[in-house]
């Protein structure tokens, strides 16, 4: 099964609380390694976001992020696992799930 | 067999055994749970109808493990649309029946699943009130209807909750499998969670009493699945030692009866005495855990013939290590009781003084409560009053209110 694992920050985070968590560089090589990481990346800052809409055929555009909350998506991957104890497992070595919060989507899939 | 003796043998089968098949149809149709569900409950209307004629077969659990399948296979054949994986499972099992009558399956060979199912539908990944909607259905086979009686929400509430709790395990892939050796310390809290959660519910009144029984008999199947965990133990020792004092807990006029006013006589021996076997067993692996602790606790208090033969300075150890196990303000509360009794009830009132400081248990009735009755002991009578007029207000239930009263009325 595919999952986007989405990587948030946490604006509550206090310092400290991360202390022991995996290297990210680390992360990357073993499920790039693994075969699980098909594909990720940072993504920059709301501040860079450009939010697109089509209303009446007339493409409207804002600077910035669609979700009011600032700044809480900070990258991405795609990971390909056997099921959703796997993809936990992946989260969890993660290091924004000690600093922030990680959170997993299943793809759609194609039986329905 | 009588009508009475066959439905009565029915009724048998079917709490022992809808688990068995659901378990077996989730497998076989690939984690179709409706379907599974639904094959399950098909199998067994048939042998409503077949069964007074024909008799009950030798091997019960197969005859409706096989008629389940053959109804899942039918159903495929007629959906026009199939999920690949659920075709090649349907053919194999066309070829095998194809090739003449199959050797006729016995009980024991029909694969025994529940471990899985218990551990799929208690899934940290499924919220708490879904994790128990599912256990009720899929484990203790309860319909929509009596599920949501029990959870005081409408039927179709808890139809919806299901359909979206099983939706979740299929889409998010929630795996239907025992976890492994590395998983289970933080898995198996959560099955052994909503177990105990189920039965806490059914103690809260004789109306609900139905979940108390599911929940010992789920407690019974983990403890036979899963013999050396000794929590797994600690946990059916815990019910059926509160199972037992059920009879006298309640008056008969429906009042609360608290455990130094209980008729000893009224308690079910026969249950305890397991119960603190059960204990004893999990306690000799030395791993001790929650469960055990408070299992331990009551068989303290269920094995002694009167309140003044227990043993309070040995209860006072086992909160003492419950709190330095799972430390929470309320195994405080307890333990300060524990003390009141083992030491007195002014060094009772010195914990109890420390837990209101924190402020943990602002709001809790019991704080106040327990404060009242160790004052009351300690003669300090108009502070006695004052606190359980406090705990009055707080109370939720009007069982507890009533005995509040009476104590207030006894001061």
């Amino acid at each position: 099964m595919k999952y986007l694992l989405l990587v948030c920050t946490d604006p509550d985070h206090t310092p400290g609380q991360d202390d022991g968590a995996p290297d990210v560089e680390d992360w990357v090589k073993e499920m790039d390694a693994n075969g699980t990481r098909l594909l990720g990346s940072r993504t920059r800052p709301a501040s860079d976001a450009t939010t697109v809409r089509v209303r009446h055929r007339e493409v409207l555009l804002t600077d910035g992020p669609y979700a009011e909350t600032k700044d809480l998506m900070a990258g991405f991957d795609v990971l390909e696992c056997a099921d959703l104890d796997e993809a936990i497992e992946v989260a969890s070595k993660h290091p924004m799930a000690w600093a922030g919060a990680i959170e997993l989507r299943p793809f759609w899939g194609d039986e329905e | 067999m009588t009508t009475a003796q066959l439905s009565e043998r029915i009724g048998r089968i079917y709490a022992d055994g809808w688990s068995r098949i659901v378990a077996t149809m989730i497998r076989f149709t690939g984690g179709d749970w409706d379907l599974a569900e639904e094959c399950a409950q098909e199998a067994f209307a048939q042998a409503l109808v077949t069964w007074p004629t024909s008799g009950v077969p030798d091997q019960p659990l197969a005859w409706l493990t096989t008629t389940a399948r053959r109804r899942a296979i039918d159903r495929r054949r007629r959906a026009s649309t199939e999920a690949a994986k659920l075709r090649q499972v349907a053919m194999r099992e066309e070829v095998a029946m194809d090739a003449g009558p199959p050797p006729s399956p016995r009980d024991r060979d029909i694969p025994d699943e529940r471990l899985e199912l218990m551990f799929t539908c208690c899934h940290p990944a499924l919220n708490l009130d879904a994790q128990v909607a599912l256990t009720l259905r899929s484990l203790a086979g309860l319909t929509t209807a009596e599920i949501a009686k029990a959870f005081l929400v409408p039927e179709r509430t808890m139809g919806q909750r299901l359909f979206r709790a099983k939706q979740k395990v299929a889409h998010a892939g929630i795996p239907f499998r025992v976890p492994p050796a590395h998983l289970l310390p933080e898995r198996l809290p959560a099955v052994l969670h909503v177990l105990y959660l189920l039965f806490n519910e059914g103690y809260s009144g004789p109306e609900r009493a139905r979940l108390c029984v599911e929940a010992l008999r789920l407690a019974r199947v983990l403890a036979e699945l899963m013999p050396d965990e000794p929590e797994v133990l600690g946990m059916l020792a815990l019910m059926l030692l509160h199972d037992a004092r059920r009879p006298a807990r309640h008056d008969a006029d429906g009042g609360l009866v608290t455990l130094e006013d209980q008729d000893r006589s009224r308690w079910d021996h026969a249950r305890i005495a397991e119960g603190a076997a059960l204990c004893e067993r999990a306690l000799r692996r030395r791993r001790p855990g929650p469960f055990q602790l408070q299992a331990a606790i009551a068989a303290c208090h269920a094995t002694v013939p009167s309140v003044a033969a227990t043993d309070w300075p040995q209860i006072v150890g086992l909160y003492g290590e419950l709190a330095r196990l799972a430390p929470s303000p309320v195994v405080e509360l307890n333990r300060a009781v524990a003390v009141g009794m083992a030491e007195g009830p002014e060094a009772g009132l010195a914990l109890v003084e420390a837990i209101t400081s924190t402020g943990r248990l602002d709001g809790y009735h019991l704080l106040p409560a327990v404060r009242a009755d160790l004052l009351r002991r300690a003669g300090r009578g108009p502070e006695a009053v004052e606190s359980y007029r406090a705990a009055l207000s707080l109370a939720p239930t009007e069982a507890e209110r009533q005995f509040l009263r009476g104590r207030l009325e006894g001061c």
